[in-house]
């Protein structure tokens, strides 16, 4: 009996502290191989593709559809986000002033959000809905399609070139740590990605709604069965997915001032990778495999292969394929013979 | 007029009965067929009007590239079920296979024959290599590997410059020359036109083969249901491996063609659009038809490189500033986008529906019905 | 290893398997054995486990503990040292990318670049070569993993090759495939005929698809289907269905035969010519048949023994006339506190 416990307990604590020491180690080895400037820049890179990666895997998890078109979701919230400053809230650079810079990155981040949510919903609606009982292949040939019309409607509409955002957060606040430059905005950035993890967490675990989702995606008969409306679940599946797809967009262009209508097909890439590094339809292995391939990238470029950084990461998602293809937090199933 | 077809319809009906049991000579008979025909059409006026006959023989030509790798693709897509997003990575590599042995770049020169057989067995294995690790997962992990495939392939032939070329690509690479006989020429379209047609037609008979064979048959069943067909003893992951690897031989193969009849293979040719051109293409002529699929590549290439160039100089023609703004051309990929989510929505099957095919028992029917 | 003298001959026997899907234990130690030329049946209220039970047997379901053997050979068993499996693929990576190190960083310069970048080369080859192995899994293969500890359990085409057909209790046909191509499907495992011989239509290709057409038209005269040979297999009325499908299983000349309740949402008349049809197949064909079957009629008037499951057990065994009048049996079908309450 008391053996038991004593098992038990010991097991609770070590999946408890297990993860987060592993997670620590890593960044603090991160920290002494890639130095500070180079860390923050893959920590805030990592915010991107964690971002974009939650709304692979949930969409994934609940449908079982890869959806193509996400990244050129995120894409099209960058240009979306340039509406917005410039037109909406009339600035093309740093706000200096305290107050309207809050009111600016307020509104700037919640009309992307609630723009990018409605039209991956309206995707949704038009595209993936019809084909909800069609063969497997349709809805991924679908998923295609729509995201290469988004990519040339927006190449159609601006042009092939890189455009600038406005960066409303200034580039030039920093602090200095002995001899490290700490800008601010690294730092605004990766708060306000994790602030949003964590508010997707709290929501789907605390909500009613999260627990519909959670059901739906381990068994959507059942689900249905038991009352959860599956259109309504699955469409609020894609209005959070595609909402962060434009949290993620804004942060983007805050970040790095310029975007290209071809931006999504890489991000979606890497972000997807990052989706099955951490475990397919798992939000927390999606966030850590979004960090994960971050630091990749930029450490691949900080040992001079930025122009592999690409095929590293393509690389690394055949051979998780092969060898752990549920990801680093999925737990193997096993059931097939 | 109907009671013309009506005379005509016994003879049809033997006719197509005929060539539902002879599939190779009714692939001969329609390629020599179209093949007398494209070129007789772009006499006629309204075709004829818009470019030179040698310009049109060289863009049936292309199409029959197009067309080609929609009948490759469409044995991964339509036979198999298999999602490939990165076609046009195998195309890449039977171009550069050839393009490094036969050009001035390692001053090799391989004759070009045999290197049609070599570019194909070379798409065959890396379809081998990228189906390995991806075939035995859910389907939809190799949609979005072959896409990171597609994706990475231009990426390395762009910084493995010391074997590819870089940017610029390899240059200058060896025409086929039929020894003693013939040497092909940037200049006369119709020895590649008429080499073209060869290929389609054996390209065709092969696919027909395999369809109608115990490995095609194996096909369909793992397309309609995985574990069915498993429980029938096909070994699936064998299956989709064949499919993929004979899709990639094929790109691989008419990859060779295209860097012979380019002289020149670089990175850009072989992106993205290339790849889904090719779905579009196998979606819009209708899923498991080799007829429909190579039919819906054709028109879109022409569509897009005729049609599309044509509204282009007819608008300006108009004199309205916005019109005369937009470069029609562009269009192209919009086009490819909608292409495939209105066929999905609307018409999933294509144009050209797959039918299934019926055999009639030689034993004691005999040929015809 | 054949079934020592006086034993009877088994087709299939499998012990004590259990099958657990997360905390549900769906089959428990079961064993299980059928010998040749009998029909058995399984019965038992829904949820029995009846259904695990045959996709144990046929492969799809590794088996969480047990063993199954057909004519005597060990096929299946738990799946163990999995994850020691992809450690092989490293085996052909190690010297070659040892090799590759040689040469780029101790040897250096152009000359070794190039062997390098073969060795690389080489490395992947191997790699690819191991992985191929891996999924494609041939019997010598899995024997060599033994050795290893790893035991990977047969897969349904395995079993297929091993003698083993089925049908599903819910129809699976190739849908948009016609009637014959269905029974083509079935009798895969039985070509030969290979890509080669398939793009030049070698004389043996064609012999080959003549007499497998043949002999698939005469099964489907066999079932009663003849006649509908090109139409497609979902257009066929229900009842069909079902014979499609069993004619698509003897296709594969099985010598063990499962049936998942063959004889559900059938008429009466439908019903009688179904249990006539598995007769003969077995009086016939001499192919050794397992069925599922909710319908009493079918399973008193045809099984010459009788296998209870319940809540994953087996609860009882025997011929029919003993089946019917077994209490526990009884307490099973009505209901706990039918019989008295234990
Ligand atoms: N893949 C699976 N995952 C989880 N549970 C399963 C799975 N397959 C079967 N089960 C469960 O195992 C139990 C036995 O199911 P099974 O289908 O074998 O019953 P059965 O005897 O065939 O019933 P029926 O007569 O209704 O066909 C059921 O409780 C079922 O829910
Ligand atoms: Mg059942």
């Amino acid at each position: 009996m008391a053996t038991a416990t004593g098992t038990v307990r010991t097991e609770r604590v070590r999946g408890q502290f297990f993860l987060p020491a592993v997670i620590t180690g890593f960044l603090a080895l991160m920290l002494g191989l890639l130095g500070f400037e180079q860390f923050l820049n893959a920590m805030t890179l990592g915010a991107i593709y964690a971002l974009i990666a939650l709304g692979y895997t949930m969409v994934y998890g609940i449908i079982e559809l890869i959806n193509f078109a996400h990244g050129d979701v995120f894409m099209v919230a960058t240009f979306v986000s340039i509406a917005v400053s410039t037109t909406l809230l009339g600035q093309t650079g740093a706000v200096l002033d305290i107050p309207t810079l809050i009111i600016s990155l307020i509104v700037l981040f919640t009309v992307t959000i609630v723009v990018m949510a409605l039209v991956g919903a309206l995707i949704e609606r038009l595209a993936y809905r019809p084909l909800r009982n069609a063969p497997k292949l349709a809805p991924l040939i679908t998923a295609i399609g729509v995201s290469f019309i988004l990519q040339n409607i927006i190449q159609f509409f601006v042009g092939p070139y890189i455009t600038n955002v406005p960066q409303l957060f200034s580039t030039q606040w920093a602090f200095t740590i002995g001899e490290s430059r700490v800008p601010l905005l690294n730092l605004f950035v990766i708060g306000s990605a994790l602030f949003l993890m964590v508010v997707l967490q709290l929501f789907i675990s605390r909500t009613k709604t999260g627990r519909a989702m959670r059901t739906t995606a381990m068994d959507r008969d059942a689900s249905s069965l038991m009352g959860v409306d599956i259109n309504r679940t699955i469409m609020i599946t894609f209005l959070i997915g595609s909402g962060l797809a434009g949290a993620a967009g804004v942060i983007h262009g805050l970040y790095y001032g310029n975007t290209t209508f071809t931006l999504g097909f890489q991000s979606g890439l890497k972000a997807f990778t990052a989706a099955v590094l951490g475990g397919i339809g798992n939000t927390a292995g999606a966030a850590l495999g979004g960090f994960l391939i971050a630091f990749v990238e930029v450490g691949a470029a900080a040992f001079g292969f930025g122009r592999w950084g690409g095929a590293i990461v393509f690389s690394l998602l055949v051979v998780f394929l092969i060898f752990r293809p549920t990801g680093l937090l999925g737990s193997s199933t096993g059931d097939r013979a | 007029m109907s009671t013309l077809t009506a005379r005509f319809a016994p003879l049809r009906a033997r006719s197509n009965a005929y060539f539902a049991q002879h599939r190779s000579l009714g692939v001969l008979v329609a390629v020599i067929t179209i093949g007398v025909a494209l070129p007789l059409i772009s006499r006629i006026p309204p075709f004829g009007d818009l470019q030179s006959m040698n310009a049109w023989v060289n863009a049936f030509t292309i199409a029959g590239i197009y067309a080609l790798l929609a009948v490759g693709l469409n044995v991964v897509i339509g036979f198999a079920g298999l999602l490939d997003l990165g076609y046009a990575a195998f195309f890449a590599l039977g171009g550069y296979t050839y393009a490094i042995v036969a050009s001035p770049f390692f001053d090799i020169h391989l004759p070009f024959w045999p290197m049609l057989i070599v570019g194909a067995l070379i798409g065959a294995m890396f379809g081998i290599f990228l189906g390995a690790p991806t075939l035995r997962l859910r389907g939809d992990y190799l949609a979005i590997v072959t896409l990171g495939f597609g994706e990475i392939v231009p990426i390395v032939l762009l910084n493995a410059d010391p074997f590819t070329g870089g940017t610029n690509g390899l240059g200058g690479v060896d025409k086929p020359v039929i020894p003693g006989i013939l040497e092909f020429t940037l200049i006369n379209p119709w020895p590649f036109y008429v080499l073209m047609m060869v290929m389609i037609a054996l390209v065709m008979t092969v696919v027909f083969r395999l369809q109608d064979s115990r490995i095609g048959r194996a096909w369909d069943a793992v397309r309609e249901d995985e574990l069915a067909a498993e429980s029938s003893g096909v070994n699936t992951v064998i299956s989709k491996l064949q499919a993929f690897a004979v899709g990639a031989a094929i790109a691989g193969f008419v990859g060779v063609f295209n860097a012979a009849k380019l002289t020149i293979v670089a990175p850009d040719q072989f992106k993205f659009v290339v790849s889904i051109s090719a779905v579009a293409a196998v979606v819009l002529g209708g899923m498991g038809n080799p007829v429909g699929v190579a039919v819906g590549a054709f028109v879109i290439y022409l569509v897009q490189s005729i049609f599309l160039k044509q509204l282009n100089t007819l608008v300006d023609n108009f004199n309205i500033p916005v019109l005369q703004e937009i470069d029609f051309l562009e269009f192209q990929y919009v086009l490819y986008g909608i292409v495939l989510v209105l066929m999905m929505l609307k018409r999933p099957q294509g144009i050209f529906p797959a039918k299934r095919r019926i055999r009639i028992f030689k034993d004691t029917v005999g040929g015809a019905k | 290893m054949s079934a020592a003298k006086g034993a009877p001959d088994l087709v299939l026997k499998a012990t004590a398997i259990t099958r657990r899907f997360g905390g549900l234990v769906a089959v428990n130690k079961v064993d299980f054995e059928i010998p040749r030329g009998m029909i058995a049946a399984i019965i038992g209220p829904n949820g029995a486990g009846k259904t695990t039970f045959f996709n144990v047997v046929a492969g799809i379901y590794a088996p969480t503990e047990g063993h199954i053997e057909i004519n005597g050979k060990r096929l299946i068993s738990p799946p163990t040292g999995a994850s020691r499996e992809p450690a092989l693929l490293l085996v052909p990576l190690i010297p070659f990318i040892g090799l590759a190190l040689y040469f780029l960083l101790v040897v250096g310069g152009l000359a070794g670049f190039y062997e390098g970048v073969l060795s690389v080369v080489l490395a992947l080859l191997g790699f690819v070569s191991v992985l191929l192995l891996t999924i494609v899994r041939p019997l010598w293969y899995v024997r060599f993993i033994k050795r290893f500890g790893i035991t990977r359990p047969a897969r349904p085409n395995d079993m297929v090759e091993a003698g083993l057909a089925r049908t599903f209790q819910n129809i699976r046909l190739y849908k948009s495939m016609t009637v014959l191509e269905n029974i083509l499907v079935g009798a895969h495992v039985h070509l030969r005929s290979g890509f080669l011989g398939t793009i030049f239509q070698t004389r043996r290709t064609r012999d080959e698809e003549a007499s497998v057409e043949r002999e698939s038209r005469e099964l489907l005269a066999f079932v009663g289907l003849a006649g509908t040979e090109n139409e497609i297999a979902t257009s066929l009325p229900y009842g069909k269905q079902r014979l499609l499908e069993i004619a698509r299983a003897l296709a594969g000349k099985p010598q063990l035969l499962l049936l998942d309740e063959p004889a559900a949402g059938m008429n009466p008349k439908e019903t009688a010519e179904m249990t006539a049809l598995i007769r003969r197949i077995r009086d016939e064909k001499n192919i050794t048949i397992l069925l599922i079957e909710h319908d009493m009629r079918v399973v008193m008037g045809i099984s010459d023994r009788i296998t209870v499951l319940d809540h994953g057990e087996k609860i009882a065994e025997g011929q029919p006339a003993e089946i019917r009048s077994n209490p526990k049996v009884i307490e099973a079908y009505l209901g706990r506190g039918a019989a008295s309450g234990h």
